[in-house]
């Protein structure tokens, strides 16, 4: 049976690893290589790096970290952020990277998941959504640059277009959780998990190990992102598996 | 010296890099004569079928691929490589494959359910397979093993003998292949941790 995948998730600035809440008040949390490491020794089943700088030359330093990574674990590794062309992709993937995730672009240029799924294949064309529920409804409005900008688009619409333009896999952060370790968003969650035919990863708001089994059940995700339970030493990865493994969640185990 | 075709598609980098963290250089080449001169090939891939199969043919890829496959030379298809060695793709119309194994890659099926929850495709993720024959790919590693998978297509052989291993996602399907000295696993064994690094460490050290 197919396991349900934990995903630790680095954002990247200046080639160190923080940790911010709803985007702002940045931590210090270490080299990523170094914590890479780390959670592939606790038996992580995959890493996310973002980039939340994207500027041009942190872009550079993001491939150089990509690369040390890379050669010393041998896991799936995803890289979101600052990913606008199709050049970006190449540099990544050769870099050792095995999926990008696309956020703002896609957003900007809907043909480009179309043109990165065509020359690289679905399997590493990841769709970044940043979600926000529109105050008093059940649905939720894409965000990008960040999660500062609205874009009036509707986030199941816009998954289910994003998988009929060869998107292999949705990567669903809620802004309204993210860094508030309150849980994941499960109605959010659960709408696009049922919307589309590709997996979906939960992201924004894991605050304890109850919180990633909620997001599996409950919300249906084929993985869980967390970075704050982990980086700060809350839990390691195979606690949580552990747990999850205990209340029935199909995990693989090292 | 081990070569890794290099035809323009994917993440070579951790294959490579897979056997030199086991003590074995590897070489990426998109140098056909380069295949000639290896004692071990291995064919890695992702992306679509049909670029993948013209990709080779334009590198000048296919006659020797062939030709160190029928020499015996211990030969790796990884993924997509795994696929090319078919008859045949179903993968965006039907596309011919090199033919070294007969057979077909066909979709996973739509509507696939499991526990009430619908199975997405692609298969993504660490999932567990069942040995079924001997091959020296798998010294060491125990059947049930996790191995890390992602595809939307699978290979369907007209000889069931040449598998070598099997995965359940929806489906029973074919999930490794060995005939004589090809071998070639639907899982990416470079990005597997300890259990493919052991199994690029069995290819590595067969006698070519």
């Amino acid at each position: 049976m197919l396991t349900r995948r934990i995903i630790p998730c680095l954002d990247v600035t200046g080639g160190r690893v923080v940790k911010g809440v709803q985007f702002l008040e940045l931590r210090d949390a270490g080299d990523p290589v170094e914590i890479a490491e780390a959670y592939d020794q606790q038996g992580a089943d995959e890493l996310t790096f973002l980039d939340i700088t994207a500027s041009s030359d942190g872009r550079d330093t993001m491939v150089d970290v990509v690369r040390r990574t890379a050669e010393r674990v041998f896991m799936p590794l995803t890289v979101g952020g600052g990913i606008r062309v199709v050049e970006d992709i190449r540099r990544m993937l050769n870099a050792g990277a095995d999926k990008v995730s696309i956020n703002t672009a896609a957003v900007s240029r809907p043909e480009f998941v179309n043109e990165a799924a065509e020359r690289f294949g679905s399997q590493c064309t990841v769709v970044a959504i940043d979600a926000r529920q529109v105050p008093g409804e059940q649905r939720w409005e894409v965000y990008t640059h960040g999660g500062r900008k609205p874009t009036g688009i509707d986030v199941v619409e816009w998954a289910n277009r994003m998988e009929s333009f060869g998107a292999g896999e949705i990567l669903l952060t809620s802004m309204d959780r993210d860094g508030t370790k309150d849980g994941y968003d499960l109605a959010l969650t659960r709408a696009v998990v049922d919307a589309v035919s590709i997996p979906v990863i939960a992201s924004g708001g894991v605050g304890n190990l109850e919180h990633l089994y909620d997001g599996f059940t409950t919300a249906g995700a084929s993985a869980c992102l967390a970075a704050s339970i982990f980086h700060f030493r809350q839990h390691t990865v195979q606690e949580a598996k552990q747990y999850l493994q205990g209340r029935g969640v199909p995990i693989r185990m090292v | 010296m081990i070569a890794i075709i290099d035809y323009g598609m994917g993440n070579l980098r951790s294959v490579q890099k897979g056997f030199e963290r086991i003590g074995f250089a590897a070489e990426v080449t998109a140098d056909p004569a380069r295949l000639l001169e290896a004692q071990k090939i291995v064919l890695p891939g992702v992306g679509a079928f049909r670029d993948c199969i013209h990709n080779l043919q334009q590198g000048g890829f296919v006659e020797p691929i062939l030709q160190v496959i029928a020499e015996g030379r211990p030969f790796l298809g990884i993924c997509l490589g795994l696929q090319l060695l078919f008859t045949e793709s179903e993968e965006f119309g039907l596309h011919k494959g090199l033919g070294v194994i007969p057979g077909r890659v066909v979709r996973f099926p739509e509507g696939m359910q499991e526990q009430g929850e619908k199975l997405p495709v692609p298969h993504m993720g660490w999932n567990q397979i069942s040995l079924k024959a001997e091959t020296p790919l798998f010294n060491n590693i125990a059947d049930g093993s996790n191995v890390y998978f992602v595809h939307s297509y699978y290979v369907k052989p007209d000889d069931s003998t040449v598998v070598a291993a099997t995965c359940n996602y929806g489906l029973e399907f074919c999930a490794a292949i060995r005939k004589d000295n090809v071998m070639a696993t639907q899982f990416h064994p470079e990005k597997s941790q300890g259990i493919g690094l052991q199994m690029l460490k069995n290819f590595a050290e067969m006698n070519g």
